[in-house]
């Protein structure tokens, strides 16, 4: 299943990244005596992601949102469904060259640079890895072309992380990840990190790199005001699940499962006069260890019947595919 | 009287660098029962004033203020002891990180016994339906069961109630809360904020919440002062903050989120806020404003009238719906 978007221009290539089904779960010891138990950390997800566009996941803590890019960047195989980057399936013989093509920026700028490495050495790994035959002038002459690219200067090629800021680290990273000519960009919670002035200057950066490099962007966040910002299409995630996928705009202007419309209006708003509509969610999310039977969601939701406690329910419906059995009209 | 009253803290820390002023002249005062936002971004010095002033930093904290008053009490020349006779009970504090706030070793009834056996002369007995009664008020169900909890059996947000449970055991007359809901999500951060909010109008209680999330401040505040490299450069009651900011970086900042955002690229700050060792000599913010001129780079400006938010800048800026009027 895609979602309906205003066709990009290359929309006869085949989409940068198609996910099908993709699962993942983790077996866990129960304990002495105890029997091993699943955790469906994500489980059925399914979209398309064009390049040059940018797909927003949002969702609390444990729905899933980093299991997925950890997929999608080939970090762990999926244990059911498939998915394609470029129109190549991502399994067996074609991973080792395919993972040069997703590349990931994590979270926190000060744990993903190595402090013993030079920028530069930094960014020309990639290369001596994954390009062997390449000279040594070459990859200098790329480290700094991406430096210049991603808003460094020169100097910074023969410098340490450590004499960085957070928000320069981040660009670091970034160029890093640009270092392989990557099509797909998975962004894990890219500047949740970095102080609210630094912030615009990265979802800039972003913004910039994503035109002139006609990039494909995972962003997965959990800040709505920064998606709203970003994304092209959005995926809402409930523990493990996607339970709303739709354009932008679509979800944010009629978002038609109870959970993002309750994410939606528990997201502070920054004007004090703006009146309040919340909607009160009781309760925390479950543990992914014992997902409730039917819609996962049912627990905290103020519109659930006795079919949502029994049948799960599908994504479907329009112009926003929800997991619902009574979606917002 | 203001029930706390800080004038001129300034808290230097002795690195190996040299002394690094981390708070710079903060005035602090809140009335009784009113809720004040502190809001700046990482080094703006928010949460280093009030560790100050509850005596919680280490021993190369160098703090010195013209007045420090408390509910009629005088911190600066109180010893120690004295001051954790008054801290817990009638002043206490909340942490951004709850899983670490609370002790490991001990369940969560023993840690909130610990205040009340410490500040009250309840016995044993009331003591227990003191706790049952605080878990209550915060909305922790099955509240007996709980109490025998270990930290790590509660989730994030439950370690958070039981930090505000603990906070609340005296009844405080002012709670200080440093980030109360960053560690936590979205729909945990709002359940957080209305119990805040609602306990400090049900109690009569002073909150103030330390943040550098703007929109949190919009929904909660009703005075804010912002902070910037350790200095207070505005103060002003919510709604006029965010409609017509005086100091130049506060209206960068409001300017740079994005849904308020008008076109793709956002506004930005250009750089990054001074360090230890490039503090200008001027206004702190002058490097990164777009109006800055020879005097700001070289004269610290003096806060401006309270008309003009105490702005410290040399020229507030004043709005184009106001010249208008």
């Amino acid at each position: 299943m895609s979602v309906q978007t205003q066709a990009p221009a290359q929309a006869e290539a085949a989409p940068a990244l198609v996910a099908r089904n993709l699962s993942r779960w983790y077996e866990v010891k129960g304990g002495f005596l105890g029997k091993p138990r699943t955790v469906k950390a994500l489980s059925e997800a399914s979209f398309t992601l064009h390049a040059g566009e940018t797909l927003a996941v949002v969702g609390e803590s444990g729905c899933g949102k980093s299991t997925l890019a950890r997929l999608v960047a080939m970090i762990e195989p999926p244990t059911g469904g498939t998915f394609e980057i470029g129109g190549v399936k991502a399994q067996g013989e074609a991973l080792k060259r395919l993972r040069t093509d997703v590349q990931i920026v994590f979270q926190d700028p000060y744990g993903s640079l190595n402090p013993r490495q030079r920028i530069g050495s930094i960014l020309e790994e990639p290369l001596l890895i994954n390009r062997p035959d390449m000279p040594k002038a070459e990859r200098e002459r790329r480290a700094r072309e991406t430096l210049a690219l991603t808003g460094l200067r020169p100097e910074h090629y023969d410098r340490y992380p450590h004499m960085f800021s957070g928000g320069q680290r981040q660009r670091i990273a970034v160029a890093r990840a640009l270092m392989l000519d990557p099509k797909v960009l998975v962004l894990d919670e890219p500047v949740s990190a970095l102080d609210l002035s630094v912030q615009s200057q990265i979802l800039n950066l972003l913004i910039d790199l994503q035109e002139r490099l006609n990039l494909a962007y995972l962003f997965i966040s959990h800040d709505l005001s920064v998606v709203k910002h970003m994304a092209d299409k959005v995926a809402v995630m409930y523990l493990g699940r996607p339970v709303e996928i739709g354009t932008r705009d679509a979800v944010f202007a009629a978002p038609r499962h109870p959970y993002t419309r309750a994410l939606l209006s528990a997201t502070p708003k920054a004007d004090p006069r703006q009146k309040r509509n919340r909607i009160r969610l009781e309760g925390e999310l479950p543990s992914p260890l014992n997902v409730p039977p039917g819609c996962p969601f049912a627990p905290r939701c103020w519109k659930a019947q006795p079919i949502c406690r029994q049948e799960r329910p599908e994504l479907s419906g329009a112009p926003t595919l929800a997991a619902c059995h009574f979606p917002e009209a | 009287m203001a029930l706390l009253e800080i004038r001129d803290l300034s808290v230097e820390f002795a690195t190996a660098g040299g002394t690094f002023r981390a708070v710079d002249g903060v005035d602090v005062s809140v009335d009784q029962g009113e809720l004040l936002a502190i809001v700046g971004e990482s080094g703006s010095g928010k949460s280093v004033s009030m560790l100050a002033m509850m005596g919680l930093l280490p021993w190369t904290a160098t703090i010195t203020a013209e007045v420090m008053r408390f509910d009629g009490h005088d911190l600066l020349g109180m010893s120690a002891r004295q001051r954790r006779r008054i801290i817990g009970r009638d002043m206490a504090m909340i942490f951004q990180e709850p899983m670490s706030s609370l002790n490991p070793c001990f369940t969560a009834g023993f840690q909130i016994k610990e205040a009340l056996r410490l500040h009250t002369d309840l016995d044993r007995r009331a003591r227990h339906a003191r706790a049952v009664e605080l878990f209550e008020m915060v909305g922790i169900p099955d509240p007996e069961a709980r109490l025998r909890a270990f930290p790590h059996q509660l989730s994030g947000g439950m370690s958070q109630r039981v930090m505000i449970a603990m906070a609340l055991a005296c009844d405080p007359k002012l709670l200080i809360a440093d980030e109360p809901t960053t560690a936590l999500d979205v729909t945990i951060q709002a359940q957080i904020l209305e119990l805040l909010t609602t306990l400090q109008q049900e109690q009569g209680m002073a909150l103030i919440l330390i943040t550098h999330d703007m929109g949190v401040v919009a929904e909660t505040a009703e005075r804010v002062q912002v902070q910037y490299a350790g200095q207070k450069v505005e103060e002003q009651p919510a709604i006029p903050l965010f409609s017509t900011p005086r100091h130049p970086y506060t209206a960068a900042l409001l300017a740079a989120l994005p849904e308020r955002a008008t076109e793709r690229r956002l506004p930005t700050i250009p750089g990054i806020v001074p360090g230890q060792f490039d503090r200008p000599p001027g206004c702190l913010f002058a490097p990164r404003c777009r109006f800055a001129d020879d005097r700001c780079r070289s004269t610290p400006p003096k806060p401006a009238s309270p008309e003009l938010g105490l702005a410290r800048c040399h020229y507030p800026l004043t709005h184009a719906a106001e010249a208008e009027a």
